[in-house]
């Protein structure tokens, strides 16, 4: 049997309207179809300003396609739902909310109880490894770690689709890599499935099931490249892969990164 | 009593000036943490003032009606205690500027928070919320006495208007400034409007709303004391008046000592508040008292 599409897009579109003057219409999207099966990860990478967040933005049905539809879990996306959750390069957690507290906003959002509430954030705390920090203020903790609890926070609503946007991206190289370890190993475990858009060639290769490769605005993916390699739920090992190089290779070349008039100009 | 014009209309144009400045957290000296050698610096500062104060207007033959010394206004304090209602003047002016100070900071953020959830309305009356920020609001004062009688009305009147202004404005501010990418993860956990504001702009909103409260505070009481210079027979503001006509310097002295008290406690009231309801921010952030 054919494994369930969690996420599809189908033919997106996405047009933003001049509101001002002298600003023109400007395509961000352009018919492009993504389908992730159940428990797969899927990254994206392109070339800056080719429509990758805006993709992801309308994944989490925070703006509607101008042509084409979303599915998730083989429903219709016409706003925010239940089966998504997503995690940006900003942490986004509230100051004034100790650790816990920002693991919980999406339950309270959701009217969880607070007896609930409490144990899946403590839950989620101990195993993204933030156990004892729990009462904790955002600016106690380092980069890695409120990363770490941003990641909890999106765990805590139990999102069958995980849309990630440069998660890892202002992390330094080491930290990187342990929470791609935990990130890797967290979905494996609860086979969920992610859309994962980075910068990071290597990231893209350690993570993922499959690649998709966007072209310059208006943004269409332009190549699919599956990863046949073992390890998903184990990156640091990946990263050893002696394939990791040459896919890394053909990425750039899929780029044009490194040439010499690049064709980001306009 | 007739009030004395004059005073009134130059304490006037002084507040005025004072009631236009930006609502930006002014970035106060740095005392208290620095350790006890500060303290104890900041009390032989007082010592030094206050013997200048004694000996340096007798020595350079200074007239007491021109600058009574130092012990000349403490006792005309406790004759004031005595003779004139000092305590009861000063209860009514603190009472308005409490009240006034209430009334203006709870209007003030109510309508900012209004505005800042509502664009058009603040883009439609955005002009008029200019001009009203620039007129001198103490030059409402006697307009509000003619409307209101020689009551604590007009003085909580002046008051509430002069809070009101940097308090709206910077809740605005802030409202406006909030990440929006903090009010899109709200949003993709499908929160409500109402769950957003209670959620992530009010209380984001609360440190430029504190750093309002400050500047209201010390507002506050330039607004009732204009109002009491204006008209009335109660409050401080009177006493300035009364003493200005008595030609009785010490008195004046005494009033302004007690009215800067009060702006102190009210300073110091907010300032403790704000550490309270603000005490998620970082150390660092806190010393500005
Ligand atoms: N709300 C918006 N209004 C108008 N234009 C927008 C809006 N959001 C994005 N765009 C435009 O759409 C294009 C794609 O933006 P998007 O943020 O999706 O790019 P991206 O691929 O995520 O880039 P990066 O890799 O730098 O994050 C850009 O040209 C951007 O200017
Ligand atoms: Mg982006």
């Amino acid at each position: 049997m054919e494994p369930r599409i969690r996420i599809e897009f189908r033919r997106v579109c996405k047009r933003f309207v001049a509101r001002e003057r002298g600003t023109e219409e400007v395509t961000a999207v352009e018919d492009v179809s993504v389908a992730v099966r159940d428990g797969e990860v899927v990254s994206i990478i392109g070339p800056s300003g080719c429509g990758k967040s805006t993709l992801l933005n309308m994944g989490a049905g925070l703006y509607l396609p101008s042509a084409g539809e979303v599915y998730v879990d083989g429903e219709r996306v016409a706003g925010p739902n239940p089966h998504v959750a997503f995690m940006l390069q900003k942490d986004l957690l509230l100051p004034w909310r100790t650790i816990r507290e920002n693991v919980e906003l999406g339950l309270e959002i959701r009217r969880v109880r607070a007896a609930e509430r409490r144990e899946r954030a403590m839950a989620l705390i101990e195993r993204c490894h933030l156990a004892g920090f729990e009462r904790h203020y955002p600016h106690q903790l380092s980069g890695g770690m409120r990363q770490r609890a941003a990641l909890a926070r999106t765990l805590a609503v139990a999102p069958t689709v995980l849309l990630m946007d440069e998660p890892f991206s202002a992390l330094d190289a080491q930290t990187k890599m342990i929470l791609q370890q935990d990130l890797a190993r967290t979905l494996a475990e609860e086979g969920k499935t992610a859309l994962f858009i980075t910068h990071d060639l290597v990231e893209s290769i350690v993570l993922s099931d499959r690649i998709l490769v966007m072209s310059p605005r208006p943004g269409r993916i332009v190549e699919e490249i599956p990863v046949d390699m073992p390890g998903r739920d184990a990156p640091i090992r990946r990263r050893l892969d002696a394939r990791v190089g040459p896919l890394a290779a053909h990425l750039m070349e899929q780029l044009h990164i490194g040439e010499p008039v690049a064709a980001e100009a306009h | 009593m007739a009030p004395g014009r004059g005073l009134a209309a130059r304490a006037a144009a002084g507040a005025g000036a004072t009631g236009g400045t930006a609502a930006a957290r002014p970035a106060g000296p740095r005392i208290g943490l620095a350790g006890g050698g500060a303290v104890a610096a900041s009390v032989a500062v007082l010592l030094v003032f206050l013997a200048a104060w004694e000996w340096l207007p007798r020595f350079f033959d200074v007239p007491a009606y021109i600058l009574p010394p130092a012990s000349r206004v403490w006792s005309e304090f406790w004759r004031m205690l005595a003779a004139e209602r000092l305590l009861h003047h000063s209860g009514i002016t603190a009472l308005e500027v409490v009240a006034g100070f209430a009334i203006g900071s709870l209007l003030g953020a109510l309508i900012g928070f209004v505005l800042g959830a509502a664009p058009r309305a603040e883009l439609v009356l955005s002009p008029y919320i200019l001009a009203l920020q620039i007129a001198p609001k103490v030059a409402f004062a006697p307009l509000f006495v003619m409307w209101l009688g020689y009551t604590v009305y007009p003085k909580i009147l002046v008051a509430v208007l002069i809070v009101f202004f940097p308090i709206m404005v910077n809740v605005l501010t802030a409202i406006r400034t909030v990440d929006p990418d903090l009010v899109n993860l709200a949003r993709s956990f499908s929160a409500t409007r109402w769950q957003i504001f209670r959620m992530i702009e009010y209380p984001a909103t609360l440190p430029p709303l504190f750093s309002g409260l400050r500047i209201g505070a010390t507002l506050a009481v330039i607004g009732v004391v204009v109002g009491e210079l204006v008209g009335g027979n109660s409050g401080l503001g009177y006493l300035l008046v009364f003493g200005e006509g008595q030609g009785n310097t010490a008195m004046v002295f005494v009033t302004i000592i007690v009215l800067t008290l009060i702006g102190i406690v009210a300073y110091g009231a907010v300032v403790l508040a704000e550490r309270r309801v603000l005490h998620y921010l970082p150390r660092a952030q806190h010393r500005t008292v």
